[in-house]
C-alpha cells in the first residue's frame, strides 16, 4: 500500500481531512489556463466538460488525494489519465509491505506493482519503509528490492519487523550488501531506521562516507554487530545527526563527547534501550562528566530509556546525576533503585513502572513528586501505592501532570480514602476528572 | 379462541424472573417449554465437554422443576429453521415466545424465525431478560453509537432508571391452567440427552467443579450473599492465593446461561447494601461484573464483526503472526511457564479460571510474549470456559490484546512475577501441575533456574519432565512493547495513546513534498513533523495535546474542580478515524 502523498494519506489512514494547501502562486496562471482551454476547446454542445481533457496540474491534485487503488483504476481510464498516475510526484513515497500469507493476517503489496515500481518509478523514489512479518522470505524479499534500488536517491529508509526481528535471520553479508547500495546511491540519506537488523560496522562507514552531511536521525537498536567504535565513527562524521536510538552497550564516555562536540548540532533525542544480554551481565557505567557535557551542549535535549532487566542488575544504575527524561522500567524494578531515581533524575518527564515487588511505593513516588519538577506523565502498571500516599503525589505535583495512567488494582485502600473516593480526590487536585485505568473483572 | 403457547429456552435457563415464559403461560390453554439441540452439529461445533455437560445439567434442572409443576422439558433435537415448522403444526401453535437476544448472529436467526412464525398464523413475543439494561437504549443515549469507554458506559448507565424488576418464579397455579399432557414416551422422544449422545466419550464420574443449572444458581447466590453480608465488605476484594481457585459463590457461568437473572443478582446486591450501610444509593462499582457483561454486549450489538479484526471498525488491526505449533503449546498448558500452564489446565479441567488469571494467559498469548492474534486466544476460551460469551468473551480478548477501547499497552503482565505476586507460596501451581509440586517455592515459578540438583530433588527435570520456557520473556515483551508502538504511533488521534508511544521524535515519517511547493518550502527538509511543532523537551505529548495539535477541529472543554459533576460527563466529543480504526472516541475523563 502506498504511503502516498500527506493529503492522500490522510484520507486513506482516515486522520480527518486536514485543510488542503493553500492556492500557491501557481494556481492563478492554472485557473487561467483551465478557464482558456475551457473556453476553446471544451465547449460541447451539451455543456459537457471532457474529463478526460483535463490538464495533467489538475489531475495530479486529484490524484494525490486518492488511495493508490483507486489511482490504478483511474489510470486504465485513458492514456491521459495513465501517463498522470506515472508522475513522479505521485512516487515519491512508498511503503513496502511484505507479508506472507502464511505467517501474517495482513496484506502485502502485490508483486506486480513492486516490479512495476523498480522498473519506472525507483529513481523517484525518496521515502521509503519496508514493513516485514515474521518470516525469513519477506525479509529477503525487503533486501532484493533494496539491492534493485541502484539508481534512486532515498532521503528516508526504514525497515521495521512487524512481529519479529526477521532481519536478524538474513545471512549477513546478503542484509549488508542490499543495505550499502542505498548507502552509496543514496547521497543525502536524512533518516535511517535499521532496528532489528544485522548491520554492521562497516557498513556504517559506508553510510559516513556517503551521507555524512545529510544524516539527521538514526534509529538502531538491537543491533548486535555493531561495535561501541562503529557508533562513535557515526557521531564523529554525522555532525548533524539530531536523534539517535541505540542501546546501552553502544553507549559510551567518547560517544556523548563527541555528540557535543561544538561542530555537532545539538541532539534532540537520544533512545537508550538498556537490555541484558546474558544473564548476570556486568553493565559499564557512563561519567557525569559526560552526560554534564550533553546537557551543556544539548540543554533541551530528551533521553528516553527503556529498562529491560532482572532487579539485581540495577547496581550501576541511578547512582550519579542522570539528566533522563523519559523513563521506562519494562520488567520489576525494585523499591530501592525507585528510590535512587527520585534522588538522581531532576529532568524526569515521563514515568513508567511495569511492576514492582510487593511493598508499597508509597515514600518513593513522593520523593519523585518533590525532586523532579518536570513530571508530567506517569503510568503504574503491577505496583502497590496507598491511597493517601497517591493523592499526595497527585497533589505535589498538580495540574502538570497530563498523563496519569494508574491500574486500579494498584490503589490500596487505607483509613483515609476508599477507592470509590479516590477519582475525586484526584480529580480535584488534578483539576480535571480523572479515574484509574481499569481491566475487565469478567 | 385458543391459545397453544411454545416458549422456546436458548440462554434464561430458569423458571425465575423470566418475563418470556410469563408471556408464554398468560391466558394460555397449553404451554409446551422447549430446547432445540442438534445433537449431530453438537460433536463438531467448537464447544468443549465441560460447557456441554453444564448445559445439559442446566436442562435436567430444568426438566426437574417443570415436572414438580406437572410438567416437562421438550428438547427438540435439529435446527430452529427446520423443528419450527413440524412443531407448530403438530402441536397447533398460536404463540411463540423467547427472550431477547441482543447478538448479531441471534439478532439475525431470530428474524427468521419471526417471520417464519408470521407464516404460519403464530404470534411472537419476546421479551430481554439476559440483560439489565436495554443494549439499543444505552447506545441511543451515547448519540446512536456504543460507549467505547467502560467509564462513559457507567456515566450513562447512571442517567438510566434502575433496571426492571426481577418477576416471581413460575407457580404451580400458572402452570395449572396450562397444562400439556405428556406422552408415555416423552424421555424418547424429548428428554434431555446424554454426553455420550453427543459425541462425548467422558467416564460418567469425571469430576466437575461447577454443576449447571438454575437449582445451583440459586443456592450459590445466598452463599454469596451471605459471604458478602459477613464481611460486610462491598470493595473489590483484593486478590489472594485463594482467589484463583473455583469458589462455592462464584456467579460467572450461572449468568452466562442465564440460569440467575442479572436482575435478581443486581435487586439482591443493592438491597443488601442498603440494608448494611444505610446509604440510599449503591455505588455503581458493586455491580461490577454486571455491568462489564452489559458493556460487552452493547458494544458488539450492532458489529458483527465484533469477534474479529478484520472487518471490524473497533478493532485496532495488529499485525499479529500465524505460529499454530506456538498457540498449541498454550492451549493445551505447555508453555513452560508454570504460571500461564496452571492457568491454562484450570480452564482446561473446570472450564472457569479468575479474571486476574485470564488477564495472564491473555497478555501472555498476545502482546505479552508470542504476539499471536487475540482472535485464536478467544476461540479457545469459547470452546473451555463457562461463561464465555460472544460478545463479552471476544470484547474482554480485544480489551486485553490492547486491540480496542482505548488501553494503555505499557502494562504487561510478567508470566513469573505476577503470579508470584498473588501466590508467593506457588500452591495453585502445584495444584495444577503435580508434576512441580516439589520445587521449592524460590522456583515454583521459573523452574528452568532451578540449580540441577534442586530439579533433581525434585523429581523433575526441566527440559525432560517439564517443558523449558517457550519463549524468552524479557526479550519478547522488549520487542512487543516496540511492536505496539508502531502500531499506537500511526494512530496518531488514537485517544488512547499510550505514554511509551507519545514519547517523542523528530519525525515520524518523512512528509513527502507535495507536488508542488507549498509544503516543501514550508518544512525544514521534510523532517519537522507537522504533528510536533516544537520539540520541545518539557511537553511530552500526551494524547490531549497530539489530538488538538493535529485535529484543529477538536473541541476540548476543561472541567474546573469546583464543576466536577458526581456523574462524571464531558459533552465533548469527537469522532475519529485512524487506519482503519474508526472509533467515536468519547472523554474517559
Amino acid at each position: 500500500m502506498i504511503r502516498g502523498q500527506k493529503r492522500g494519506d490522510d484520507q486513506e489512514e482516515g486522520r480527518g481531512s486536514p485543510p488542503g494547501p493553500a492556492p500557491g502562486p501557481g494556481a492563478a496562471a492554472l485557473h487561467k489556463r483551465l478557464r482558456r482551454e475551457d473556453s476553446e476547446e471544451r465547449d460541447h454542445k451539451d455543456g459537457t466538460v471532457d474529463w478526460g481533457q483535463l490538464p495533467q496540474e489538475i489531475l495530479l491534485q486529484i490524484f494525490q488525494f486518492l488511495p493508490l487503488l483507486d489511482r490504478a483504476f483511474a489510470s486504465q481510464v485513458c492514456w491521459g489519465w495513465n501517463q498522470v498516475f506515472h508522475m513522479p510526484e505521485l512516487w515519491r513515497c512508498f511503503e513496502f509491505e511484505l507479508n506472507q500469507p502464511a505467517s501474517s493476517y495482513l496484506k502485502a503489496t502485490h508483486p506486480d506493482l513492486i516490479k512495476q515500481i523498480i522498473q519506472r518509478h525507483s529513481n523517484h523514489l525518496q521515502y521509503v519503509s519496508f514493513k516485514v512479518d515474521s518470516s525469513t522470505e519477506s525479509a529477503e524479499a525487503a533486501c532484493d528490492i533494496l539491492s534493485q534500488l541502484v539508481n534512486c536517491s532515498l532521503k528516508t529508509l526504514g525497515l521495521i519487523s512487524t512481529a519479529r526481528p526477521s532481519f536478524m535471520e538474513l545471512p549477513k553479508s546478503h542484509f549488508i550488501s542490499a543495505l550499502t547500495v542505498v548507502f552509496v546511491n543514496s547521497k543525502s540519506l536524512s533518516s535511517l531506521k535499521i532496528d532489528d537488523t544485522p548491520v554492521d560496522d562497516p557498513s556504517l562507514k559506508v553510510l559516513v562516507a556517503n551521507n555524512s552531511d545529510t544524516l539527521k536521525l538514526l534509529k538502531m537498536s538491537s543491533c548486535p554487530h555493531v561495535s561501541p567504535a562503529g557508533i562513535l565513527c557515526v557521531a564523529d562524521q554525522c555532525h548533524g545527526l539530531r536523534e539517535l536510538a541505540l542501546n546501552y552497550h553502544l553507549l559510551s564516555d567518547d560517544l556523548l563527547l563527541a555528540l557535543s562536540s561544538e561542530r555537532h548540532v545539538h541532539l534532540e533525542h537520544l533512545r537508550i534501550d538498556v537490555v541484558s544480554e546474558n544473564p548476570g551481565q556486568h553493565f559499564h557505567t557512563i561519567k557525569k562528566s559526560s552526560w554534564d557535557a550533553m546537557v551543556r551542549h544539548s540543554p533541551k535535549f530528551n533521553l528516553v530509556m527503556y529498562f529491560f532487566l532482572y532487579e539485581d542488575e540495577f547496581g550501576p544504575f541511578f547512582r550519579d546525576e542522570l539528566p533522563v527524561t523519559h523513563l521506562y522500567f519494562g520488567r520489576s524494578v525494585s523499591k530501592e533503585v525507585l528510590g535512587r531515581v527520585g534522588l538522581t533524575c531532576p529532568r524526569l518527564v515521563e514515568l513508567v513502572v511495569c511492576a514492582n515487588g510487593l511493598r508499597p511505593l508509597d515514600e518513593e513516588l513522593i520523593r519523585i513528586a518533590e525532586r523532579c519538577k518536570h513530571l508530567s506523565a506517569i503510568g503504574l502498571g503491577e505496583c502497590e501505592v496507598s491511597c493517601s500516599a497517591f493523592v499526595e503525589f497527585v497533589k505535589m505535583c498538580g495540574g502538570r501532570l497530563t498523563q496519569l495512567s494508574i491500574m486500579e488494582e494498584v490503589l490500596v485502600p487505607d483509613n483515609k480514602y476508599e477507592l470509590d473516593d479516590i477519582h475525586w480526590e484526584v480529580s480535584k487536585h488534578l483539576g480535571r476528572v480523572w479515574f484509574p485505568d481499569m481491566m475487565p473483572t469478567w | 379462541m385458543v391459545v397453544n403457547s411454545v416458549h422456546w429456552f436458548r440462554k434464561g435457563l430458569r423458571l425465575h424472573d423470566n418475563a418470556a415464559l410469563q408471556e408464554a403461560l398468560y391466558g394460555a390453554d397449553t404451554v409446551r417449554c422447549v430446547y432445540i439441540l442438534d445433537p449431530w452439529f453438537a460433536g463438531s461445533a467448537n464447544i468443549g465437554v465441560n460447557r456441554w455437560r453444564f448445559l445439559l445439567e442446566s436442562l435436567e434442572d430444568l426438566d426437574t422443576s417443570l415436572r414438580k409443576l406437572n410438567s416437562r422439558l421438550f428438547v427438540v433435537r435439529g435446527q430452529p429453521t427446520d423443528v419450527f415448522p413440524r412443531l407448530f403444526k403438530e402441536w397447533n401453535v398460536t404463540r411463540l415466545t423467547f427472550e431477547y437476544d441482543s447478538e448479531p448472529y441471534g439478532k439475525e436467526r431470530d428474524a427468521a424465525i419471526i417471520k417464519m412464525a408470521q407464516e404460519y398464523g403464530v404470534e411472537t413475543v419476546v421479551r430481554n431478560i439476559h440483560t439489565l439494561y436495554d443494549p439499543d437504549r444505552i447506545i441511543e443515549m451515547n448519540n446512536h453509537s456504543p460507549p467505547l469507554t467502560f467509564k462513559r458506559f457507567q456515566a450513562i448507565v447512571n442517567r438510566l432508571e434502575l433496571p426492571r424488576k426481577p418477576l416471581p418464579t413460575i407457580t404451580q397455579e400458572q402452570m395449572a391452567r396450562c397444562r400439556t399432557q405428556i406422552a408415555d414416551n416423552h424421555d424418547d422422544h424429548y428428554g434431555v440427552p446424554s454426553l455420550e449422545e453427543l459425541g462425548f466419550r467422558t467416564p460418567a464420574d469425571s469430576p466437575h467443579v461447577w454443576k449447571g443449572g438454575e437449582t445451583e444458581a440459586l443456592e450459590r447466590l445466598n452463599k454469596h450473599l451471605d459471604r458478602k453480608a459477613w464481611v460486610s465488605n462491598f470493595e473489590r476484594p483484593r486478590i489472594s492465593a485463594q482467589s484463583l481457585f473455583a469458589s462455592p459463590t462464584g456467579l460467572s457461568p450461572y449468568l452466562r446461561f442465564g440460569c440467575l437473572s442479572c436482575r435478581v443478582f443486581y435487586y439482591n446486591l443493592r438491597e443488601l447494601y442498603m440494608k448494611l450501610r444505610r446509604r440510599s444509593n449503591p455505588p455503581l462499582s458493586l455491580f461490577g461484573q454486571l455491568l462489564w457483561r452489559e458493556f460487552f454486549y452493547t458494544a458488539a450489538t450492532n458489529n458483527p464483526n465484533f469477534d474479529r479484526m478484520e472487518g471490524n471498525p473497533i478493532c485496532v488491526q495488529i499485525p499479529w503472526d500465524h505460529k499454530p505449533e506456538a498457540l498449541a503449546k498454550w492451549a493445551e498448558g505447555r508453555t513452560g511457564f508454570p504460571w500461564i500452564d496452571a492457568i491454562m489446565t484450570q480452564l482446561r479441567q473446570e472450564g472457569w479460571i479468575h479474571h486476574l488469571a485470564r488477564h495472564a494467559v491473555a497478555c501472555f498469548l498476545t502482546r505479552g510474549d508470542l504476539w499471536i492474534s487475540w482472535e485464536s486466544g478467544m476461540k479457545v476460551f469459547e470452546e473451555m470456559l463457562l461463561d464465555a460469551d460472544w460478545s463479552v468473551n471476544a470484547g474482554s480478548w480485544m480489551w486485553l490484546s490492547c486491540s480496542a477501547f482505548f488501553q494503555q499497552f505499557f502494562h504487561c503482565y510478567c508470566p513469573v512475577g505476577f503470579g508470584r505476586r498473588t501466590d508467593p507460596s506457588g500452591d495453585y501451581i502445584r495444584r495444577y501441575i503435580p508434576k512441580l509440586k516439589d520445587f521449592p517455592n524460590r522456583y515454583i515459578y521459573e523452574p528452568w533456574n532451578a540449580p540441577e540438583s534442586v530439579q533433581k530433588a525434585a523429581n523433575c527435570v526441566v527440559g525432560v519432565d517439564y517443558p523449558k520456557p517457550m519463549i524468552n520473556h524479557a526479550e519478547s515483551s522488549r520487542l512487543n512493547i516496540e511492536r505496539m508502538k508502531q502500531v499506537y504511533q500511526q494512530l496518531s488521534h488514537y485517544r488512547g495513546l499510550s505514554l511509551l508511544a507519545s514519547v517523542p521524535t523528530i519525525q515520524e515519517e518523512a512528509e513527502p513534498p507535495t507536488s508542488d511547493d507549498s509544503q516543501a518550502s514550508s518544512s525544514t527538509g521534510g523532517l519537522a513533523s507537522p504533528h510536533q511543532p516544537t520539540p520541545a523537551p518539557s511537553s511530552s505529548p500526551s494524547s490531549e495535546s497530539s489530538g488538538a495539535g493535529s485535529a484543529p477541529h477538536v473541541q476540548r472543554k476543561r472541567v474546573r474542580p469546583s464543576e466536577l459533576p458526581g456523574k462524571q460527563k464531558s459533552k465533548v466529543k469527537h469522532t475519529s478515524q485512524a487506519n482503519g480504526v474508526k472509533q467515536t472516541t468519547e472523554d474517559k475523563q
